[in-house]
This record gives C-alpha cells, structure tokens and sequence, in this order.
C-alpha cells in the first residue's frame, strides 16, 4: 500500500498534514505553520517472517509510475498529479517545456587521478540510459535535449584517496539548461564525487550514478544556486552486487529545487543510504523526493533526510518512497525525514511511502516529524546548566549537523557549516 | 554544608482529563553528605520529585518550597537550578542528534563553572571518569547518548555526575535496566562523587539490588504521593522481604 504513516492517521504525520485531502482545503500554509507546534514523532515498524502483505490504497504504487526516455509518454504536469502536487509549476514551467538549452552551465571536473576519465556520451551511447529511467516529464525533457552527456568513469579496482569535484555552474539566469551526467565506478573501485551547482539558471540536470559490483561509491549533491536558480533534477543510481552507495543532497540556495533522487539494486548484498539536508528561507520552495526500489533481494536501504525552514512563504517538500518488490527477501530498510520550524510563516510537507509485497523481510520501517524545537532535548541539556538560548544552538546546530557528518568530506563539511551559520543568523540563532 | 529542603509539597500535571495532583504533600530534608533513598511502587510519584526538583516543565507545583540552603529552586529555571549545584540522573536520557559528547561535557562544564574548563587537565578529566566508568574512549566522539543501550546511557549519567561536581544529585531509577557489573559500576561512581564531594544523594529506586552496593543512611517509602513511612536501612530490607503490599493494602481496601 502506499503507506502515508497509516491508512486513517495518513493525513497528519507528526504535525504535518498529508495525504489526499490536504490540497483540498485553502489556507494550508498557516495550518502546517500552526499544526508545526507540536513536535511529535510517527514511527511505524514492518518486517519479520510472515507479515502479510500490504497493498496499494490511494495513489497507485509507485511500482506502476510511468518511467520511459520517451517525452511523449508524459504529458506536461497540472498539479494535480501526485508527484507535481506539491510543486510550484509556474515557477517550474520553463524547465518542464521540451526546449532546448539556451545557454549551457559549465562543467569544470577536478581531479586528475590516474583511472579516472571524462568524456562524453551521445543520446543513445551506452552506458549512458541503462539506468536512468526518467519518471516525470522534468527528467524525460532534459534527458532527451541533452545531446552530449558528461561520462565521468573510474576504472575497475581504482581506490580515490581524494574526491572527484565536479563544479557545475549556471551562467545566466532565467536561462534553460539541460544536462546530463553519468557517474561510473568500476568493480571494486572505490570514488567520492562531489557535485557543487552554483550560479544561476533554468536548470533541467540529470544524473545516472551506475555502481559496479563491489564498488564503494558517495555523491554529494550540492545545491549552493544564487536566490533566482531553479533546479530540476533526476539523479538515478543503480547498485551493484555487495555495492556500496552513499548520495547525500544539500540544498541551500535557488529560488525552486525539486530533485529526485533514486536507487535500485542490480543483484544481492548491496547498501544504499541516502541523505539529505534542506534549509530554506523565505520564498524558497525546495522539494526532496527519494525512491528506494527494493527490486531484488537482501539489500538494504538508509534514508534520512533533513530540514530546517525560516521566514515567510518558505516551503518544503518530501517524499520518500520505498518500495519492496516481490521478489525482494531479506530487505531491510528504513527511511526518516525530520523538520525543524524556526520561525512563523514557514510550511514543510513530509510524506513517507512505504509498499511491502513480500513479509519476508529483514525490517522496514519509516518515521517523520515536523516541528519547533524538540522540548526533550532543550531539557536535558538545560538541566546539565546550559542555557536556554545556547541549549537551542546546540540543538538546531546539532539537529543539521547530523547529516553534515554524513558527508564525510571535510572541506565541504566545512563549508556546509559556515553557509548554515549563516543561515542560522538570519532567524538569530 | 548544604541543605536541600523540601516542604509540603504538591505537584499536579496537565491530562486530557484535566489536572491530576500527583505529589500530595513531600517533605524531605537532605543534607551534604547523605544519601536518602526513596523506595515505591511505581506511580507513586518518586519520578514526578525528580524532575521537579529538576524544573521539568510537565511539573506544576500547585504549593510547598523546595530550598537549596537560601535558595528557592521554585523560582529559578532549569539551567540555573543545575549551575546551583542540583543533579538530575535522568531515568531516560534523550539523545540528541549531532551533538558530540565532548562537546556537551565541555559546553555543561563550562556553564556549570561559569569558566571553561582548562583544556588539559579537562581532557585527562574525562578520560579518568570514563574509564572509571568503563566507558568506551570513543563515546567521546559519539553524539549524546546516540546508539547507547540503556545501560551506557545511565553510566554517562554518573559520568556527568562525576565531572559536574554537583552539590545533590537526584538518581532516577539509574539502577533499572542494568546488569550486575553496570550495576556495580555505576554504585562506584555515586559512592566515589559521595565520599570525594560530599554530594548529597537521593537515590529513588524500585528495587532494593542497589542498596547492596549503595548504603543510605535514610529510606523512605513512597506510597500514592506521600512518604508513608521513613527508617533506617533497615526498611529497605523489611521492603525486600516483604514487598510494598503492606503500604498498598489499605489503598486497595
């Protein structure tokens, strides 16, 4: 089923309203401020031997979404879909027309290392369209008026001591830009590739991360735009046999951002975990989905991400599907998006989708939460002689940090905590 | 010398049925140097004195005072009550996400002192207590009580206890959920902050195990928000032989 924190509750999950009825209702943004009060955590538990099998209830499962390379198999989106529902789309319609790019963003690659090569791969040119599957009109626009796709390769067995960073930078704004990257790591190799978008654009950019058997792969994702970017974006990774994979997606900036980041598996044994921190600040609107298709058996998935909103009109999304799959035994996953309201004013949405089709599982489970600060934590550091005011640093500094420490590079951790300084100024934190 | 007092207190807390008086009239004098324990059965209110010597927000005190000598710990906020010199060994600590260890002993010490601490001999400090303690080195890494089983997360509370110097401590139930060896530790560390700093102790308990390791010189027995009877160690054997059905009769009757 789709599994919006159960059935009947599934319109409020921890504070945030979800489910079908919410967009029905006007005057939202200030329910989800005023509902954000509370902080109250949804935690749900699915798994172990023999629990019988779940089945889609509203939405359709996300297993019959339509992904093709094909733009005439999706329609330009109403918002009444539920995968636009969310989105501004008129804000986002200059990036979901079938345009070409008006003027490119530029691509600077660092890292030199032997085993590592750029170069460039046509519409049809494999590897690239063997795991990118385009599952909105967003991602099969771009996909397809992008002619020449970037194709960062690490061979087989090659161990990277230091990053592979990827600069990517929109050069005027307002203006379209399709692109498309594929990320290789060969077998048993192990790469770090850091993907840092700035400047301004209309950007439509795909991803396709393939990870080879026994590959040991992290991409980082940063969203570091100027105030008028939009970003659109489907960043798809396949997992390969006892494969590693760690994408992390960080979004600071741009006036819309609305990334898909997905993952399935290959074969067996493969870790996935994905992670993600948003912060966003009045007018912006940043949406998060993420997919897990647990496609074959005893994977597992991580999924966390994060949030943190301030002024008036800031807005997020996110999604978070998971999916077991029939033949998926011995999946253990589990997935968790956390918000932290700062001020009035302020909305996030957070949906977590959990469809089981085998009770034959290690785990699944999903959690959410929205809300001001958590009252626990002030207390107990409180009650250790911390004040008020430096206990709600520690804890908002805290509550981000914890994906910071996800990134595990240092320099962009480093980075990553001076632009949340300053974003924890504006509301005075 | 220190005294901690407590007189006629009541505390009630907010339900969806409306207020409920929980503490019915506590008094309870603790002076430097002693440990009272506090022995119940459970929902008989010995939490509810711990987080509202504590200042936990939950907690309305309807009337009554608690003093820290001539201090009134009712009018101060939680933070202040703990840079006073109070102590709460939480039953449950939380754990708080992205915040290391090291960081928060720092940060606490650092208030509770109202100087940071000096970075050497605060370093060596915390070593000594953990292994002490026999905590990991590496918890100082971790995130506060981030992944702890509960046993680690009572023996980083005696942790605290040892580093904060606390003038009175209040343990909350520390003693559930451990193991005889984690049992044996965390004694050490109450018995060790008692006879180096002559804390005060108010050790509230369920169950009598600890007081093998621990000796108070005072038990009272809680019983439906009230101290129903106070001795010697003696009654924390007389609880041990025969149990709280004796308090719990009449209320049943």
């Amino acid at each position: 089923m789709t599994n919006s924190a159960s059935a009947d509750q599934a319109e409020q999950v921890a504070g945030v309203e979800v489910g079908e009825a919410r967009i029905t209702i006007p005057g939202m943004s200030e329910e989800g401020e005023n509902l954000a009060t509370a902080h109250e955590e949804t935690e749900h538990s699915h798994g172990g031997l023999g629990e019988s099998t779940v089945k889609a209830k509203s939405g359709g499962s996300r297993a019959d979404r339509t992904t093709s390379l094909n733009v005439a198999d999706f329609a330009v989106p109403t918002g009444r879909e539920e995968e636009w529902r969310f989105s501004p789309l008129k804000k986002l319609g200059r990036v979901l027309s079938d345009a070409a790019t008006q003027t490119p963003v530029t691509l600077k690659v660092r890292n030199t290392a032997t085993g590592v090569t750029h170069g460039e791969l046509a519409l049809a040119q494999s590897p690239r369209g063997t795991v990118f599957l385009a599952a909105d009109r967003a991602a099969v626009v771009g996909y397809s008026q992008t002619q020449t796709a970037d194709h960062i390769k690490v061979a087989a067995n090659t161990e990277l001591s230091e990053p592979i960073f990827l600069d990517i930078t929109g050069e005027a704004a307002g203006h379209r830009a399709n692109g498309h990257i594929v990320l290789e790591a060969g077998n048993h190799s192990k790469a770090v590739f850091v993907m840092e978008h700035r400047g301004s654009a209309d950007a439509n950019l795909n991803v396709e991360v393939i990870v080879r058997d026994g590959a040991d792969v992290t991409v980082v994702s940063l969203q570091r735009w100027d105030e008028d970017a939009v970003h659109v974006g489907q960043q798809d990774a396949e997992v390969g046999r006892d494969a590693k994979y760690k994408h992390v997606s960080i979004t600071l900036g741009g006036e819309v951002v609305r990334l898909n980041s997905n993952v399935r598996y290959s074969a067996e044994g493969g870790e996935a975990s994905m992670y993600g921190l948003y912060f966003a600040d009045a007018g912006q609107h940043l949406e998060h989905r993420s997919f897990v298709d647990h496609n074959s058996p005893r994977n597992s998935s991580n999924v966390l991400y994060k949030g943190a909103l301030q002024g008036q009109d800031a807005r997020t999304v996110w999604v978070g599907d998971v999916l077991i799959r029939k033949a998926a035994e011995g999946t253990d996953s589990y997935e968790k998006n956390q918000n932290l309201i700062l001020t009035d004013g302020a909305r996030a949405d957070s949906i977590p989708n959990l469809e089981i089709e085998t009770g034959l599982i290690e785990g699944a489970g999903h959690a959410s939460s929205t809300g001001r600060f958590d009252e626990n934590h002030l207390f107990y550091l409180m009650a250790r002689g911390i004040p008020e005011k430096e206990a709600r640093q520690l804890v908002v500094r805290g509550f981000l940090n914890e994906i910071v420490q996800a990134i595990g590079v240092e320099s962009i951790e480093d980075t990553v905590q001076q632009d949340l300084e300053n974003e924890l100024k504006i509301a005075g934190f | 010398m220190s005294t901690l007092a407590i007189k006629d207190l009541h505390v009630s807390i907010e339900t969806e049925q409306g207020s409920k008086e929980i503490l019915k009239g506590v008094t309870l004098t603790i002076k430097s140097g002693e440990i009272h324990a506090i022995m119940g059965p459970n929902g008989s209110g010995k939490s509810t004195l711990a987080s509202t010597i504590a200042g936990h927000p939950r907690y309305k005190v309807t009337s009554g005072t608690i003093t820290l000598d001539d201090l009134d710990v009712l009018e101060m906020s939680v933070d202040e009550r703990a840079r006073a010199g109070l102590f709460l060994a939480m039953q449950y600590p939380v754990e708080v996400p992205g915040v290391t260890m090291t960081n928060f002993l720092r940060t606490a010490k650092t208030a509770i002192d109202g100087e940071a601490p000096k970075l050497r001999t605060w370093a060596k400090d915390v070593r000594g207590a953990m292994e002490k303690l026999k905590i990991d080195a590496d918890f100082a890494n971790r995130n506060v009580n981030e992944g702890f089983s509960g046993g680690e997360k009572k023996r980083v509370e005696i942790l605290q206890m040892e580093l904060f110097r606390p003038k009175f401590a209040v343990l909350d139930e520390t003693d559930s959920g451990l193991d005889i060896d984690a049992l044996r530790v965390v004694s050490d560390g109450v018995n060790r902050a008692h006879s180096e700093n002559d804390m005060g102790t108010l050790l509230i308990t369920h169950y009598t195990r600890i007081l093998n390791y621990i000796t108070p010189q005072f038990v009272h027995v809680f019983v439906d928000g009230r101290v129903a009877e106070q001795g010697g160690p003696e009654l924390a054997d007389e609880l041990e032989a025969n149990g709280y059905d004796r308090f719990l009769a009449p209320a049943q009757a």
